[in-house]
């Protein structure tokens, strides 16, 4: 046996083993989560319904409701549950505006005056429309959406099938328009939590030595504060109307605060987590890689370190989202979160207990709130165990 | 000695904890303009005299910290704001022990009611009873105890009419917030209870109780139970900050006169005074509670270290 013919066995075999490493499809932790993720049925019910609640949030300005804050205190005053149709009057509104718009542009030319009058007048009444009436001012994209709605559905309003509240207000119109609030509230808090945990967590993991030790003391000192106490007195603050109305004229909502608020406080597990993986992936091989060729210590942080984490920060997200929906609700119950005309279902709530009288309990005020809020943080729990069972099997039980 | 160590250890934390959260307050409370300390109404010439001198509002700033600071050393946080003739240590005197017995009654319901039903979902692994405890232990965990607590006043209190509403004094008043306070941490303590005792029943020692003849009651309850008690204990420390903040809601769903409605009521009216005592008081309450619970921990299981 010649050494050619050697190396051309070798060759053979080297070639074979590579095609068949071409042919096995890798699986990537996302799509091996998943795959265990769809077997869980508790999960996957959880998921569809998140969907349909994180769906009918968002297009809430689309659905045929009533206006969330429209009072009506004289004849529609905490009416129970019931299917007695109700209808807007936007759209006679608009003939009223089309007609003058009519009048406007016949006077035009002929009478100055008169149609000086009718273009103010016409101006006047845009400012003064029942969209932004109904739904306190809404921004751009809302405002679209509900003038969609009102080609698609008219006038036409789902009746108060959930009753309504002390002022004459729809129910149902404010559980929905008050998903948005919580979801959100949910959504953004967790996101900034996310974004100091990871880099705070990752940056005293990579450095090590005493940085590390005093931002990991930092944080022990932050554990033993009872936050949600402090929040609470911040956010008496921020209502004073000394420091609310420097803000606002600055575009600051308190509301935008109160998230940012939440999101800072609920990021101490995310960093401790997230610092003990970078701590047993930074000695690895590919550290070293991107080492020589000379990335920066920022660079090795940010994209080669925090990609690696983020199976388990995907885990503690799961486990976060509830809890700030919780907390949000929590506060806004106790009157110190989200104000009026903001809604959401802690306020809900809130006004549902506050008209508990001797004599009657108004049961829809709290029923359908507390259930929207208990059905979606039921189905969040159920679906951040399975994210957690799926993508770290290890965790499982604990 | 180890124990002595690590005490002292953790009230130097706390110290250090409880400045911060006092300087913190502080300049927050300071820099409100419009705050009572700039005089948000206008107040009676005698009233700002009054405030004035106790605080001594003419000094320069740093002179108003150390004499604030040295005044909460001594546990004294001056006159609220709100209230006329009472100082805050009187009002928190009298809310403290409302808010203990609601407080320790809510942990009783939380660890009796959460233990039971997670040794016997244990014990009858995937039962009926298995799977309905654990199903009212999510729930439990999922919904939020003022939507509990507002429920339940709907059913018990309307329909049923077997509670009182409010109030505070008799002990029927006290079971429905009570019970809707322990409720999530029942919850969170049946599914330790659970895991925990899985756990342990699949080690050799218990076959071998089992083989010397013993009651599976005896097996159960001490040689099963003693190990699942672990993640409990451990978790009693979250549970007790998670109490703490729960009796803010209830006290104030059902009128109950303790700290966490003075707290909120302080918060909500801008009493200052009262809100940075009761922040303090909190804060001392949750490090001490934190520290029992480590202390504990170390007791049942002599393989951890105190540090």
């Amino acid at each position: 046996m010649s050494i050619s013919d050697h190396q051309a066995s070798e060759l053979e075999r080297l070639t074979k083993i590579l095609r068949e490493a071409h042919d096995v499809q890798g699986v990537s932790l996302w799509a091996d989560g998943w795959k265990r993720l769809k077997r869980n049925r508790a999960a996957m019910t959880s998921l569809w319904i998140l969907g349909v609640i994180v769906t009918l949030a968002l297009l809430t300005p689309m659905l045929p409701l009533q206006s969330p804050i429209f009072q009506d205190v004289k004849n529609r005053e905490l009416l129970p549950p019931q299917w007695d149709s109700f209808s807007l009057d936007i759209q006679a509104y608009d003939r009223e505006t089309t007609d003058l718009e009519k009048q406007s542009s016949a006077a035009q030319g002929r009478d100055k005056e008169e149609y000086t009058r009718l273009v103010s007048l016409i101006a006047a009444r845009e400012q003064t429309h029942p969209i932004k009436l109904y739904w306190n001012n809404p921004g751009t994209l809302v405002t679209w959406m509900i003038q969609l709605r009102m080609a698609i559905f008219g006038d036409y309003c789902i009746p108060s099938i959930f009753g309504t509240d002390k002022l004459g207000r729809d129910v149902l119109s404010r559980v929905f328009w008050g998903s948005r609030v919580s979801l959100a509230c949910g959504f953004i808090a967790t996101f900034v939590s996310l974004i100091i945990g990871v880099s705070y967590g990752a940056i005293s993991g990579y450095l090590g030595g005493r940085v590390d030790n005093i931002m990991m003391r930092i944080v022990d000192v932050f554990y033993s504060i009872p936050f949600i106490f402090i929040v609470i007195f911040i956010m008496s603050f921020l209502s004073s109307p000394g420091i609310r109305e420097p803000l606002q004229e600055n575009g600051i909502e308190q509301i935008h605060v109160f998230f940012l608020l939440i999101g800072a406080i609920y990021w101490l597990t995310m960093a401790r987590v997230v610092r003990g993986q970078v701590i047993s992936l930074k000695n690895d091989q590919f550290i070293e890689a991107a080492k020589t060729i000379g990335a920066t210590r920022m660079q090795i942080v940010f994209r080669h370190l925090v990609p690696n984490v983020m199976g388990i920060v995907i885990v503690y997200l799961t486990l976060t989202i509830p809890a700030v929906i919780r907390f949000e609700a929590f506060l806004s119950f106790l009157g110190m979160g989200v104000n009026a005309p903001d809604i959401s279902w802690g306020l809900l709530v809130n006004e549902g207990v506050q008209v508990i009288t001797v004599v009657k309990s108004y049961w829809w005020m709290i029923a359908f709130s507390g259930m929207a809020l208990a059905m979606t943080l039921f189905a969040l729990n159920f679906l951040g165990d399975g994210v957690r069972d799926a993508l770290d099997p290890k965790l499982k039980n604990k | 000695m180890q124990v002595l160590t690590f005490l002292l250890k953790r009230f130097g934390w706390m110290i250090v904890t409880v400045w911060i959260v006092f300087t913190v307050s502080f300049f927050l409370m300071r820099q409100i303009p419009g705050g009572p300390f700039n005089g948000e109404r206008v107040l009676s010439e005698a009233v700002r005299a009054r405030l004035e001198a106790r605080y001594n509002l003419d000094a320069p700033i740093s002179e108003q910290y150390f004499t604030h600071l040295w005044n909460t050393v001594q546990l004294d946080f001056g006159p609220s704001f709100k209230m006329q003739d009472f100082t805050v240590n009187e009002v928190l005197a009298q809310g403290f022990p409302v808010s203990a017995a609601l407080g320790i009654l809510g942990m009783v319901f939380a660890i009796s009611i959460g233990m039971t039903s997670g040794i016997v979902s244990a014990v009858r692994r995937n039962s009926a009873y298995d799977y309905s405890f654990m199903l009212l232990a999510t729930l439990g965990i999922a919904i939020p105890n003022f939507v509990l607590a507002a429920l339940l006043i709907v059913v018990f209190v309307f329909n049923l009419q077997m509670f009182p509403a409010a109030g505070w004094g008799d002990i029927s008043q006290i079971i429905l917030p009570a019970f809707c306070l322990g409720a999530p941490f029942a919850g969170y303590i049946a599914r330790l209870t659970r895991t925990g005792m899985l756990e342990v029943l699949g080690n050799d020692y218990i076959r071998t109780a089992y083989a010397k003849g013993l009651s599976p009651r005896t097996v159960v309850l001490k040689h099963g139970l003693r190990g699942a008690l672990l993640p409990v204990v451990s978790y009693l420390g979250p549970a007790i900050a998670g109490i703490l903040t729960g009796s803010l809601v209830l006290e104030r769903i059902f009128v109950i006169p303790g700290m966490g409605s003075h707290f909120i009521e302080a918060a909500i009216q801008r009493d200052y005074t009262l809100a940075m005592g009761a922040l303090l008081t909190y804060t001392v309450l949750l490090f001490v509670m934190n520290t029992l619970v480590d202390l504990a921990y170390s007791i049942i299981d002599p393989r951890v270290q105190l540090e």
